[in-house]
Formats: structure tokens, C-alpha cells, sequence
């Protein structure tokens, strides 16, 4: 049950950037029009950030990172279910680097 | 707009009603956060803190990616604003509802709005549902659920004690793979998300140990795209 200053300071400073977020975005582009560029930056950002984790981390994963995320996608795709996704995905990857 | 919006006691317990689906998606995405959180090095209290008061798990997994000991508030809150900057445009459409909001219901309702329930709101707004207190309704169990699964992962990694290179974080990658399956819209994507890997990759290379290479790759990837959209139209 330990809690260390430092820790403590980056959640509150990811709870304040965060709720700048939900409450910030709400008060600003409720008063002021976003540019349409801007709009479309921000639509493209979710899927900017999930590949910028994604990319470097299974390059350094090597294979049982390679196809348990192919059997992730092909869980995904076919079930649309994010449990599925999840445990497939996982449980591939386990097996590949039991195996090795 | 015939009739005005209300915020009672009903249109929450509908909310809550409206969630249990909501509770089947956040749970897993909760326990790989906690058990990520175990091997970031976080106290249970921590993690209990991190679910509570930030509630965003791509920006908990984002962060902790990269968690250093002593932790960075710069480098976690930074990572935070970027991954949740989309939030940013949510709030605006459901204005129809929280411009009719005072004091804590409209600030507990931004708190508690998440991608899932932000876009069942939306969808009810649209249909003609005048009781705002829904959007609270569904996120109050999403939130504690989110707490929840959280302590419950980071006691599966606390049982588990994976070293850092264990398949069990694949779980993570996993969660983030499919959110990119369920935003793909076909060929437009391929430019921004080529440019975001690519700038990801290479920015890890030059500055390791450090959440900037997700910053940098989504905002490289996500300008790459609005600039493509904006030549050719």
C-alpha cells in the first residue's frame, strides 16, 4: 500500500490533462468553431496513437508478438469482440513463446 | 428541441440499465490495465488512484508503457492530453444537453464520459431523449467497473509476477490492435497509420525509455492524413 510522491504527481497531472480533455473541449469548441483542418487532425490522432504503440512493440516482440497479433485481427474481424480479440490474441502469443 | 431537458433520478437508472453491454467491453480492457500497472511497478493504492481519478485506459497504458521510478508528471500528463485529445471534440456534440446542465451534473458528466457511452448518448440525443442524467447513468458503473477490473488485474499480476518481457503484456498490444480494427475505414488509413508506425519506430530508436515516440507518431500520422484530405479536396 505504498504511495510515492512522485507517482502520485503524474496521475494528478494525467487526471487534470485528462479532464481538460472532457470538460476543456466541451467549454472551447462550444464557444469557438474548430478549423475543419483541425477537426480532421484530431479524427486521425486515435488511430495515430494506437499504431505508435502497436509498431515499436511488436518489432521488438519478434515473432510471438507477430502472430498473436494475426490471430488478434482475424478474432477480431470475425467475432467484433474485444474479449475474443484479447484472449485469442494473448494465448497465441504465450503458445508461440512457450514453443520456442 | 420541443421539449426541455431534464436530469432526474429515472434517466439514470436508464443509463444504468443502458450499461450492462457497456460492463462486458470495459472489464477485460480493466484487468490488462491492472496487470500492465503490476509490472510497471504500481501499488495497489496507485493503481486503486490511477483507474479512479484518470479513467482513460489508453492513456493509463500509454503512460505506463514507459513508467519511470520516480514517475514524470510531465512525460505522463503530456501522454495523457495527446491520447485523450479526442475527447476534446465529444463534449461539444452533446452540447444540445450539457449547455441545459449546472454545477456538479454537468461536471460529473464530463468526468464519466468515455468513447462507448459518449456514443450511446449521442445516439439517444439524436432519437429525442430529453433526460441528460443518462450519460451518468452509464458511466457511473463503466467507472466503477473500470476500478474494479483494475485491482483485479493488478492482483493477477501481483500472483503472476510476469517478467517484463512475459506474453501476458501482449494482452495490452492486443487491446490496442483491436480498437484499429474497429476504426479502419478502408484505404484512407493506410498514409496517416504508415506515417505514425514509421515515426513511432524511429523516434524509439533516438530517444528509448520514453513515452514521446507515441506523441510524436500520432501527431506526425494524424497531420499526414488531415494534409492529404485537405490536397486532394
Amino acid at each position: 500500500m505504498s504511495l510515492s510522491l512522485a507517482t502520485l504527481g503524474a496521475i494528478l497531472a494525467m487526471m487534470a490533462a485528462t479532464y481538460a480533455c472532457r470538460a476543456g473541449g466541451y467549454l472551447l469548441f462550444t464557444r469557438i468553431r474548430p478549423t475543419p483542418f483541425l477537426r480532421s487532425v484530431l479524427a486521425y490522432i486515435p488511430g495515430g496513437i494506437f499504431m505508435s504503440y502497436v509498431t515499436p512493440a511488436l518489432v521488438h516482440g519478434g515473432l510471438p508478438s507477430w502472430i498473436g497479433a494475426a490471430t488478434t485481427i482475424a478474432a477480431m474481424a470475425i467475432t467484433r469482440s474485444l474479449v475474443a480479440g484479447i484472449f485469442l490474441g494473448t494465448a497465441a502469443t504465450w503458445a508461440v513463446w512457450l514453443l520456442r | 428541441m420541443s421539449q426541455p431537458v431534464t436530469f432526474t433520478w429515472a434517466g439514470f437508472r436508464e443509463g444504468v440499465r443502458l450499461s450492462v453491454p457497456l460492463l462486458i467491453g470495459t472489464a477485460p480492457f480493466g484487468i490488462v490495465c491492472g496487470i500492465v500497472a503490476q509490472g510497471a511497478g504500481l501499488s495497489y493504492l496507485e493503481t486503486f488512484l490511477m483507474s479512479g481519478l484518470v479513467y482513460a485506459g489508453s492513456a493509463q497504458l500509454v503512460a505506463l508503457a514507459t513508467w519511470t521510478h520516480p514517475a514524470s508528471a510531465l512525460a505522463a500528463g503530456f501522454a495523457a492530453f495527446v491520447v485523450n485529445l479526442r475527447l476534446a471534440l465529444m463534449g461539444p456534440v452533446l452540447a444540445p444537453w450539457f449547455d441545459r446542465l449546472r454545477g456538479w451534473r454537468l461536471w460529473t458528466s464530463l468526468f464519466v464520459m468515455v468513447d462507448q457511452n459518449w456514443a450511446l448518448a449521442v445516439r439517444a440525443m439524436n432519437a429525442g431523449e430529453r433526460d441528460a442524467a443518462q450519460l451518468l447513468g452509464t458511466g457511473v458503473p463503466m467507472l466503477l467497473t473500470w476500478v474494479a477490473t483494475s485491482m483485479l488485474g493488478r492482483v493477477l499480476g501481483a500472483g503472476l509476477r510476469p517478467a517484463p518481457d512475459h506474453p501476458i503484456f501482449f494482452a495490452a498490444l492486443a487491446v490496442f490492435i483491436c480498437m484499429l480494427v474497429t476504426l479502419w475505414r478502408g484505404r484512407r488509413d493506410v498514409l496517416p497509420w504508415g506515417v505514425a508506425g514509421a515515426v513511432a519506430l524511429l523516434t524509439a530508436r533516438l530517444l528509448p525509455h520514453t513515452s514521446w515516440y507515441i506523441v510524436a507518431g500520432a501527431i506526425a500520422g494524424s497531420l499526414a492524413g488531415a494534409i492529404r484530405d485537405r490536397v486532394r479536396a
